[in-house]
């Protein structure tokens, strides 16, 4: 258990704790600036329950499974649930938030191309859970 | 170093014994029967998502009962039970004492766990191994959610009587001429993880009390309908869950600082960083439980304490990393089984952690969360290092307990088929993940990349499931009629200096 330095195990001590204040530092301003919601995004309320997703436009329309909305604009979405926990998720542009009844958690998005993207849950909600998928319509500015 | 007599018994002689390693003995069949049934739900979930489609098991609801009993079973009835069948066996042997501390004990949170195992089985629930309301509460159905909620308050009882016993075992039954400093680092690793399960698991068993209340009606803690919150049962659970990982992952490390000084033929490169790693990971264990709730709606200040949570215990788990490498530095090693197995899934360990590292912070797991990245991290740890650990220091001591030895070639053949199978299966899953495939899903849209890493996880899964074959009849073989062992030095290492720790248990 003698006759060795231990200087090797700080130096490599060292540099993990390096890395790893380095990873929290750019995760923390990383998220810092994706949290910033711009003041001019239209709300769109989500709506999760077993097993289908209905949004809510600042209009008041409503449709069920599918989401229109323009490329170039950011909308803010306010999710919440009428039964159990699920998760609003569109993979292709990072956006996740847990649907919780009784609460309302929000997160934005811009999205900058002109096609269809897959919603779906992901939070394990029962029976149907694997299918609860929608789709998001990005389309042509109108203005 | 014989634990176990070599005269044949009958069985009731060792099912109604208190002595440790009979106990042993018991825990270490019990948990392997269940890895095995485990292992069988594992390979029917990998053969229905090979393609999309309904195919083998035919409807959502037995899917979902499927995956729910598999984590359930593996983490309960396999690592834990495991872990306990080594620390029967060794704890009392290292620390020189004829037994563990309350003989009587040992064998009642022994005897607990088939009952608990029934409840989780015969009920089958559905819920997932974290039974989140409100969905455990308004939707899952019963009695199966019922019985697991028992079968798991059975469970961690057994599991904190255990504990109990492993604490004072080492801290009060110690031999006066031996120092805490002296125990070595496998009979640590029991103390460490010993003293988080007590600290841990009572905050899991008053969420189950109050899940169970719930779904009865009479209270509202966590269903918003009656004005309770959901995600308070998330802290809760991941208060006990999070520190229960490290439950399951620091006696898998001890068995590693058991074989990897052995088989390179060198002391541990630092005896005391060893325990000093453990011991912080104990206590980092309670600074990180939230990030698995990044997702629910937190603030960006608690996503931040909780991502620092969990940052700070990196460098304790790399120091075990440096440990076993510095042991093997200029080592005269054999790649004998055991150091396979150990050798392999510290590599696993490492890559695991590197992954664990991108879901803490924040942002990147906003891409991980609930996909099958999640399913691949966490696979990596249980499976390529609690698992290998496992079943490498169970071909170490398979020679001490049956006096016989294992079939070398065979064990070989168990561990190079396993780390590839591992390797395809959970890597794998890390890139599905990436790709966007949510888990704990029946089937999937026929989207080419998910296709493609779904057969090639499914491919590995089958490779695994056929070792397993080959791992059980070697066992089985190997006890009955495998070549007798030299008990002094069964692995041909050379000279009894290796065996640092062996005492004479009085009772031998
Ligand atoms: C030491 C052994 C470890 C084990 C056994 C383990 C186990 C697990 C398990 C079971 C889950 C998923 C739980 C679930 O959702 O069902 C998980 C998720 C996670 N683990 Fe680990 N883990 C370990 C180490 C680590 C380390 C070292 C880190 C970070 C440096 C880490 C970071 C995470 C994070 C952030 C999640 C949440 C991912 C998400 O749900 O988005 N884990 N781990
Ligand atoms: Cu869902
Ligand atoms: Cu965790």
């Amino acid at each position: 258990m003698s006759g060795h330095s231990n200087w090797p195990e700080w130096i490599y001590i060292a540099v993990v704790i390096a890395l790893m204040c380095w990873v929290g530092a750019e995760a923390w301003n990383a998220e810092r600036l994706v949290e910033h919601v711009p003041a001019d995004a239209e709300v769109i309320k989500v709506i999760a329950q077993q097993w289908f997703w209905t949004f809510e436009y600042e209009d008041g329309t409503k449709t069920i499974g599918d989401l229109y909305v323009e490329s170039g604009k950011a909308y803010k979405f306010e999710i919440t649930s009428k039964d159990v926990i699920h998760s609003f998720n569109i993979h292709d542009y990072v956006v996740l938030m847990d649907a919780v009844p009784g609460r309302v958690n929000t997160v934005w998005f811009a999205p900058t191309d002109v096609r269809t993207h897959d919603i779906q849950c992901r939070e394990y909600c029962g029976l149907i859970h694997y299918n609860m998928r929608g789709t998001l319509h990005v389309e042509e500015p109108s203005s | 170093m014989v634990l176990e007599l070599q005269k044949p018994r009958p069985i009731w002689q060792i099912m109604f014994s208190t002595h440790h390693t009979d106990v042993g003995l018991l825990y270490l069949i019990l948990s392997l029967s269940f890895l095995f049934m485990g292992g069988a739900l594992a390979l029917a979930i990998r053969a229905e998502l090979f393609l999309p489609g309904a195919q083998i098991i035919g409807d959502a609801m037995t899917f979902n009962r499927i995956f729910t009993v598999h984590g359930t079973t593996l983490i309960f009835l396999f690592i834990l039970p495991f872990a306990s069948a080594v620390g029967n066996y060794f704890v009392p042997i290292m620390v020189r004492y004829k037994d563990m501390a309350y003989p009587k004990l040992n064998a009642i949170a022994f005897w607990m766990i088939p009952p608990g195992a029934a409840l989780v089985w015969l009920g089958f629930a559905d819920f997932t191994w974290y039974a989140q309301p409100p969905y455990s509460i308004i939707s899952a159905p019963g009695p199966a959610a019922d019985m697991w909620i028992f079968g798991l308050k059975i469970l961690g009882v057994s599991s904190v009587l255990g504990a109990l016993n492993f604490v004072v075992t080492i801290l009060k039954c110690k031999h006066p001429d031996m120092s805490i400093g002296q125990v070595p680092l496998l009979a640590w690793s029991f103390l460490a993880s010993s003293l988080i399960i007590l600290v841990a698991i009572p905050t899991f068993a008053a969420a189950l009390l109050m899940l169970l209340t719930d779904r009865l009606g009479v209270s509202g803690f966590f269903n918003p309908a009656m004005g309770g919150d959901p995600i308070a049962y998330s802290h809760l659970f991941w208060f006990t869950f999070h520190p229960e990982v490290y439950v399951l992952v620091i006696p898998a490390i001890g068995m590693m600082y058991e074989i990897i000084p052995r088989f390179s033929r060198k002391p541990i490169y630092s005896y005391n960083s060893g325990i000093f790693a453990f011991v912080l990971l104990s206590i980092v264990a309670f600074s990180s439980w939230a990030h698995h709730m990044y997702a629910t709606g937190m603030s960006f200040t608690e996503k931040t304490v909780f991502m620092v949570g969990t940052l700070a215990a990196v460098p304790a788990s790399a120091m075990h990393v440096f440990n076993f490498i510095a042991t093997m530095w200029n080592g005269r090693i054999k790649f004998s089984t055991p150091m396979m197995w150990a050798v392999g899934g510290i590599a696993l360990f490492f890559s695991a952690g590197a992954g664990g590292v991108a879901n803490a912070a924040m942002p990147l797991d906003f891409a991980t969360h609930d996909s099958y990245w999640v399913v691949g991290h966490f696979h990596l740890f249980v499976m390529g290092t609690i698992a290998f650990g496992s079943i490498g220091y169970l071909y170490y001591m398979f020679p001490y307990v049956t006096g016989r030895m294992y079939n070398e070639t065979f064990g070989k053949v168990h561990f190079v088929m396993s780390f590839i199978g591992t390797i395809l299966v959970f890597f794998t899953q890390h890139i599905l993940g990436l790709y966007g495939m949510p888990r704990r899903v029946f089937d999937y849209p026929p989207i080419p990349e998910w296709i493609a890493m779904n057969q090639i996880a499914t491919i590995g899964a089958m490779i695994i499931g056929i070792s397993m074959i080959i791992f059980l009849a070697n066992m089985i073989y190997s006890s009955g009629k495998g070549k007798l062992a030299d008990t002094d030095d069964p692995f041909g290492l050379g000279g009894k200096y290796y065996y640092p720790f062996e005492a004479k248990n009085p009772k031998h």
